[in-house]
């Protein structure tokens, strides 16, 4: 008897509670900041003070994702000289790693009390989302009075421009700008290619003959832990580039409409990387083996090529030394030299900041010509003048100006999954099945289309 | 309240219950002394029951708060007020009346006050624990079942769809795949378990090996150990030049060998053995910390009548675990519904959509796909989904009890 009003009365009221929730507002629309019509505005460039000495005593709210070794060294060292230079801002630093930080963007964004700069990823899903909801600054006129464009190659800032409703990706605006850079390129152990008597490639028809000649060998041509699901997605970018046209990549890769992952050249390149995996020519089961495993076994003298990000070569060149050589990939289909690349994460401005030109000023910075030096002093990659600062010798230097050659007179693709928000689940798990084999590849082609073309058509 | 009322204009019976049970003790050795004196006969409640009915025509009857009064704490406030109109009163000792004055409050508690004999009272206990419960559990809940019916990225304006987020649910292959992994999972992590956990706890329990605290303590480490450690161990064993796959070619099984987190057929059972491996030590400690109350003469009285030690186990052990083996079922059904780290650590879901979970899709949609409506309607459907099994568990386990 005892039982009912008790539960009549803890029913009652966790009703009671809801009722009164969902009556009052709905999610967000209390966030106080930008409109749905998206797009946050900026100053133009005659408004921007360009003299962060004449801010005033300031302090400046920097959350950025740098926490490993050579990034972290570098943002600290322009740190400390970027508040000696302008002694009237402290610059108060939120470091922490690109996973927390991804998670908690969109919540800081939303609030009131939002950092000044911020590193957003390139993505659709991220730094999209950020400009159609109108929660970033509008960088257009900042990049016109410190002259960004003349620092920066096209296809570098691309990657962090959309349109002011974010359907377009690639062109309109600036809404950031990068201070590292990436690349995907091909590893390869030099006394393994002097062992089967073979140059590094020249041709993708050379790396093809390269590939069987090591099986003909019993080694393992290629290297690919792919457990994780996106490590494909880093050796079917450059391969894809040798079938496909780059613009058509970089539009498929954007999520802008107009292209067709189901033509015959999306699905040539996807039957290469099924080959290679029915081959063998990843090994056993790149599916079952972690991307971290892969590389230390490369390292260990399992496989001749590994094809992977430009991030692995310090890491590698540790055990390997003078052995681990990096290439960019042979020129693609179109002649140039394809590969996906791209940029750190770039630094921006939340609309809400309370010290936007200072925040411009710090971001101007850290991307000087003196910054890059020493970016490249502290062994990170600066993207910009890249060859010049290249090592004198090591797969630092291999990687550097593989990178330069790239992002000036080559395409710096971009992630393929920057495509749509879910494009890097849909991706990965195609490619993992491509690769297992459990999917043929115009079947793939067909999952990946569904998943651009829902997105095109309804953005 | 109308026996209160009749408590309150007297001394009574009925009002005097509460008290006694509950502010009855403490009253009784700090303020007895000091009620008996000053109330006298009047306020003397329950102690002295027949000299007060004697005395009380008298004292109220000047007083017009008999009737009116509900409390003999809040009638002898008030005479406190009005002494001169207590004749009786001021013939009392100037000391005791001193101390009462003083200290009203001790003889207002000695009935239970309109607080504590009020239907709500229990209810101000469980406050402040419902409070912190509402805030961190079910506000929650009803804020996801709020935003379940959203579509928003997270931040930004969002836009009512009603139950859109469900009705796609219910064609979304990846949630599908997610919710029928998760029932794969319950017979990893619940049904394997218990069967194992029983055969363990039982020899446990009969056997008188030494070292069995050791072995105990191995099998139910696994739950020590915090879950990435697990993990990344099994990520290693299962990798395809892990010590699985040597172990399995060392003697002649090559054809088993294989990345296991990468083979389609293989992964979901590979992680679900995992939670075997980690569920097994729970389920074993829950049903022998059970089969120790069993008494022994129950056992003696089986094998006196010529009982196996089969037999013993289906007549005696396992009726008398039942409560336990509900609760272990609970628990790791629980456990299996809920699991993400496994899944998120080991195989982020994959390959394709192999070992995707509920869990792991709440997680994706929410933080990577930035879609909270769709999330929250998977989370919802989720918590049903656990509460409905589990509601199914515990009324068979009544049952049959």
């Amino acid at each position: 008897m005892r039982r009912l009003p008790r539960r009549l009365f803890l029913g009652s009221s966790a009703a009671a509670g809801g009722l009164g929730l969902l009556a009052a507002c709905a999610p967000g629309s209390d966030s106080g900041s930008g409109g749905s019509d998206g797009g946050g505005s900026g100053p133009a460039a005659s408004d921007v003070e360009t003299d962060p000495a004449a801010l005033g005593e300031i302090t400046l709210k920097v959350w950025d994702q740098e926490v490993r070794g050579a990034q972290n060294d570098a943002i600290e060292a322009l740190i400390e000289a970027f508040q000696k230079d302008y002694p009237n801002i402290t610059v108060d630093r939120v470091s922490q790693s690109f996973d927390d930080l991804q998670q908690q963007t969109g919540l800081a964004l939303s609030g009131n009390d939002v950092p000044d700069v911020l590193q957003v990823n390139n993505a659709r899903g991220d730094m999209g989302e950020f400009v159609k909801a109108g929660q970033l600054t509008d960088l257009s006129g900042y990049a016109e009075a410190y002259g960004w464009e003349d620092r920066f190659a096209d296809s570098v800032l691309a990657k962090a421009r959309y349109s002011a409703d974010a359907v377009t990706f690639g062109e309109g605006p600036l809404w950031g700008l990068p201070q590292t850079g990436e690349v995907c390129g091909i590893y390869y152990s030099a006394t393994k290619l002097e062992t089967l008597g073979a140059e590094p490639p020249a041709s993708w028809e050379d790396l093809f003959a390269l590939v069987e000649a090591a099986q003909k060998a019993d080694e393992q041509p290629l290297v690919l832990g792919n457990l994780e699901q996106w490590p494909a997605l880093h050796v079917f970018g450059p391969l894809q580039a040798h079938f496909v046209p780059s613009d058509e990549i970089v539009t498929l890769a954007m999520g802008n409409a107009g292209a067709d992952w189901t033509d015959d050249a999306n699905v040539q390149a996807l039957t290469q990387l099924a080959d290679w995996a029915a081959s063998g020519a990843f090994g056993d089961s790149p599916n079952g083996l972690a991307y971290d495993t892969a590389w230390a076994d490369f390292t260990k003298g399992t496989g001749v090529l590994l094809i992977g990000g430009s991030w692995l070569g310090p890491d590698m060149e540790a055990v390997m030394g003078e052995d681990l050589r990096f290439m960019a990939p042979p020129a693609g289909t179109d002649g140039t030299v394809a590969t996906t690349g791209g940029t750190g994460l770039p630094f921006a401005i939340p609309a809400q900041a309370a010290q936007a030109d200072a925040a411009a000023a710090y971001i101007d910075y850290i991307t000087s010509d003196t910054a890059m030096e020493l970016i490249a002093d502290k062994g990170g990659m600066p993207v910009l003048n890249t060859a010049d600062l290249a090592p004198s010798s090591g797969v630092n230097k291999d990687i550097y100006e593989a990178f330069d050659a790239v992002s000036t007179d080559g395409v710096l693709l971009p992630y393929l999954d920057y495509a749509t928000p879910s494009f890097a689940d849909t991706a990965g798990a195609a490619l993992q099945e491509v690769i297992g084999g459990q999917s043929e590849p115009s079947a793939a082609a067909e999952t990946l289309q569904a998943d651009y073309s829902e997105f095109t058509a309804g953005s | 309240m109308a026996s209160e009322q009749a408590g309150g204009a007297r001394p009574g019976s009925t009002g005097g219950t509460p008290l006694g049970s509950t502010g009855g003790t403490p009253l009784g050795s700090t303020g007895g002394a000091r009620s008996g004196s000053t109330g006298g006969a009047r306020s003397g409640s329950t102690r002295g029951a027949p000299p007060a009915t004697g005395e009380l025509p008298p004292a109220t009857g000047p007083v017009p708060d008999g009737p009116l009064v509900r409390r003999g704490g809040i009638s002898a406030r008030w005479r406190h007020q009005r002494p001169a109109q207590d004749t009786r009163r001021r013939r009392r000792p100037a000391g005791s009346s001193a101390v009462t004055r003083r200290r009203p409050s001790a003889v207002a508690r000695h009935r239970p006050s309109a607080v504590v004999r009020s239907h709500a009272t229990p209810y101000l206990f469980i406050l402040p624990a419902f409070v912190v419960y509402a805030a961190f559990s079910l506000y929650p809940l009803v804020r996801a079942a709020q935003f379940s019916l959203f579509e928003w990225p997270g931040f930004g304006p969002s836009t009512f769809v009603g139950l859109q987020n469900y009705v796609d649910l219910a064609s979304d292959a990846a949630f599908l795949a997610a919710i029928g992994n998760a029932l794969v999972l319950i017979v990893f992590y619940a049904v394997l378990p218990l069967v194992i956990g029983l055969v363990l706890a039982a020899i446990f329990r009969r056997g008188q090996v030494r070292g069995m605290g050791f072995f105990r303590s191995v099998i139910f480490l696994p739950q020590v150990i915090a879950l990435v450690v697990v993990a990344v161990a099994w990520r290693n064993i299962y990798a395809p030049g892990g010590p699985l796959n040597e172990a399995l070619r060392a003697v002649g099984l090559d054809g088993l060998a294989r990345g296991w987190l990468g083979d389609p057929g293989a992964a979901l059972p590979a992680v679900g053995f995992i939670g075997t491996w980690l569920e097994m030590g729970l389920v074993m400690l829950l049903l022998l910390a059970g089969m120790s109350r069993i008494p022994d003469d129950l056992f003696e009285a089986a094998r006196l009548d010529g009982a196996g030690p089969v037999r013993e186990f289906f007549a005696i052990t396992l009726p008398s675990v039942r409560g336990e083996i509900v609760v272990a079922l609970v628990l790791t059904i629980i456990a299996a519904l809920k699991t993400f780290d496994l899944v998120y650590l080991t195989t982020s879901g994959g390959p394709g959509n192999a070992t995707t979970v509920p869990s792991y899709e709440v997680y994706f949609r929410a933080f990577q796909l930035r879609e909270v409506g769709s999330a929250s309607a998977v989370a919802i459907v989720l918590t049903l989904l656990v509460f409905a099994i589990n509601v199914g568990v515990t009324r068979i386990g009544e049952r049959a009890s």
